[in-house]
């Protein structure tokens, strides 16, 4: 697909005789909303972390924005504009609320070329993204005291504070009520609708089908399925890789 | 505060503390609070990597003793004056820190202090095989008894060391404000974060490394001066191992006060013990309180007062 904003051809990951994925091909273009599926253990964080670079991928190459990253450190494609949450909350504990956004600001947004933030500019960036997701009460709190709902804000919100242009959210509303998730989903077509794009993964359904433009279904490391999404849940080997046969 | 403000009150500070030791009569006070310094500048050393970063470096006397071995192989080629020996010793120390940051700061934990272990104990058995700087013979350094403007030695020294404690504090409190220690803070609490986040981990752990091998470096070089003869043992002391992470760890490690006060306690209390009981009390001391310590107070004092404000409010 001609520019598109992430390219990656051919990706393999092994951990030792385990084949994580297997040559995986996928296209995200700009300003799309992606939503990436699959059984527990099919390969999807393993995805993300190879896109990332926190984990190097054996053969392959993964392209952002028209260059090659591979062999980027994952700092290096975050501050090309590639930002992600993780799966478990992962909140600088012993930061408060309001400098944990701080950081993605300070050594992304300020360390790519062009105007960087003043001091008062860097509070008013951290106050922002914090009434974005609702959370402007909490800014002087340790992550300590947030619930698991804010947590998973906070989590978004850090990786929005890079200013991305693609974000990754990975199981951003796992183990979440109904009106959360309505929540976190409303939260993320609102940053779409900014101009970002998005790759969703999730495992509720509803949420999912809510969300995404697009539909990639990975099984056992390969990709079975890539399409829209009423069309690919009603493929044959896509119910038979969650219902089984 | 800004830290020009903050650096100028340091200073003041040290000015009152020197004219007030030459108060008391007596060079004792000058030697014993040249050690007590040599903690401060330890400590807060230590801490720039193990407290802000969360790398519990165990081969503190290893920079120490770089530091002071880098005087007495200047002495022997060539004698200058203490000042510049201190920084020649820092930057011995920083380089070795730095080469010990890229070989090992791919190790997490655990296995990071050990290496920091393992380091210590392999520049000792250089020392001890060099027979240049005295093997294990060890080596004299004839120190003059005055010195022109100061008077006694010693206070040349203890000036010296208090000046090495100023700049080590303003050091440690610039960290802390600055981008640096947002980025150190993050390397503790969540190395996979903090890149996700766009720090340069690796970078920002080779500063540390470096800065803090280069300040120990930096305490352990008028030594030899201090003490006139300088064997391997001495200058590889357990106790400065020991002491430079248990005197953060009481005082606190999250901020500049915590290794301040952890060692002008922990150093007071050795020097009151070595001349009252004994010196081999020292260790037994620091051994006492840290697990005393670890166990009531994790967060050290500066994490005890802190508690005390919030319960207040």
């Amino acid at each position: 697909m001609a520019g598109a904003l992430l390219e990656v051809t051919g990706l393999s990951k092994r951990f030792g005789g385990f084949v994580a994925l297997d040559g995986i091909d996928l296209n995200v273009a700009a300003g799309e909303r992606v939503g990436l599926i699959g059984p527990n253990g099919s390969g999807k964080s393993t995805l993300v972390n190879c896109i990332c670079g926190t984990l190097v991928n054996e053969s392959g190459s993964v392209r952002f924005d028209g260059e090659t990253v591979d062999g980027l450190l994952t700092h290096e494609r975050t501050r090309r504009g590639m930002a992600r949450s993780f799966q478990l909350p992962r909140p600088f504990t012993t930061l408060t609320v309001a400098d944990n956004l701080r950081v993605p600001l300070l050594y992304t947004v300020n360390a790519r070329p062009g105007h960087a933030l003043s001091p008062s500019e860097l509070d008013a960036r951290c106050a922002e993204l914090l009434q974005l997701v609702a959370l402007a009460d909490k800014a002087r709190h340790l992550p300590r005291d947030l619930t698991q709902v804010e947590m998973r804000k906070l989590e978004l919100a850090r990786a929005m504070a890079a200013e991305p242009k693609l974000l990754i959210a990975d199981e951003s509303m796992a183990g979440l009520s109904q009106s959360e998730v309505d929540d976190i989903v409303g939260l993320l077509i609102r940053l779409n609708e900014r101009g970002i794009t998005i790759i969703l993964i999730e495992h509720i359904m509803r949420a999912v089908m809510k969300f995404s433009q697009r539909l990639i279904v990975l099984v056992s490391g390969k990709k079975i399925a890539d399409g829209v999404p009423d069309a690919v849940i009603r493929d044959p080997e896509v119910e038979r890789a969650y219902l089984g046969q | 505060m800004r830290t020009r403000v903050f650096l100028l009150l340091l200073i003041a500070v040290a000015i009152v503390v020197f004219f007030a030791a030459r108060l008391v009569s007596n060079d004792y006070v000058f030697f014993a609070g040249y050690t007590v310094l040599q903690f401060v500048v330890l400590a807060t050393a230590w801490n720039i990597l193990g407290g802000y970063t969360g790398y519990v470096n165990f081969g503190s006397a290893a920079f120490f003793a770089l530091g002071a071995y880098a005087t007495v192989f200047m002495h022997k080629l060539y004698p200058l004056p203490l000042p510049l020996l201190i920084v020649i010793g820092a930057a011995v120390s920083g380089i070795v820190g730095l080469g010990m940051g890229y070989l090992t700061l791919r190790l997490r934990g655990a296995f990071f202090a050990i290496a920091t272990l393992a380091l210590a104990v392999v520049l000792q058995t250089l020392v001890v095989n060099w027979d240049f700087v005295g093997g294990s013979r060890g080596a004299y350094i004839i120190r003059p008894n005055e010195i022109a403007l100061i008077g006694p030695y010693i206070q040349y020294l203890f000036l010296l060391m208090l000046a090495l404690a100023v700049i080590a504090l303003a050091i440690a409190r610039g960290i802390e404000r600055s981008q640096l220690g947002y980025g150190f803070a993050t390397i503790r609490d969540d190395e996979l974060a903090a890149e996700a986040s766009g720090v340069p981990t690796l970078r920002l752990k080779l500063i540390a490394t470096t800065l803090s091998g280069a300040l120990m470096g930096m305490a352990g070089a008028p030594f030899p001066y201090y003490i006139g003869y300088l064997q391997p043992s001495s200058a590889f002391g357990l106790e400065y191992a020991v002491n430079s992470i248990a005197m953060p760890m009481i005082g606190g490690t999250t901020s500049w006060v915590g290794p301040l006060i952890g060692a002008i306690l922990l150093g007071s209390l050795q020097q009151i013990a070595t001349v009252t009981i004994s010196s081999a009390v020292n260790l037994l001391i620091v051994g006492l309180l840290l697990v005393g310590f670890v166990i009531i107070a994790p967060n050290g004092i500066v994490g005890l007062v802190q508690g005390w404000i919030r319960g207040a409010k």
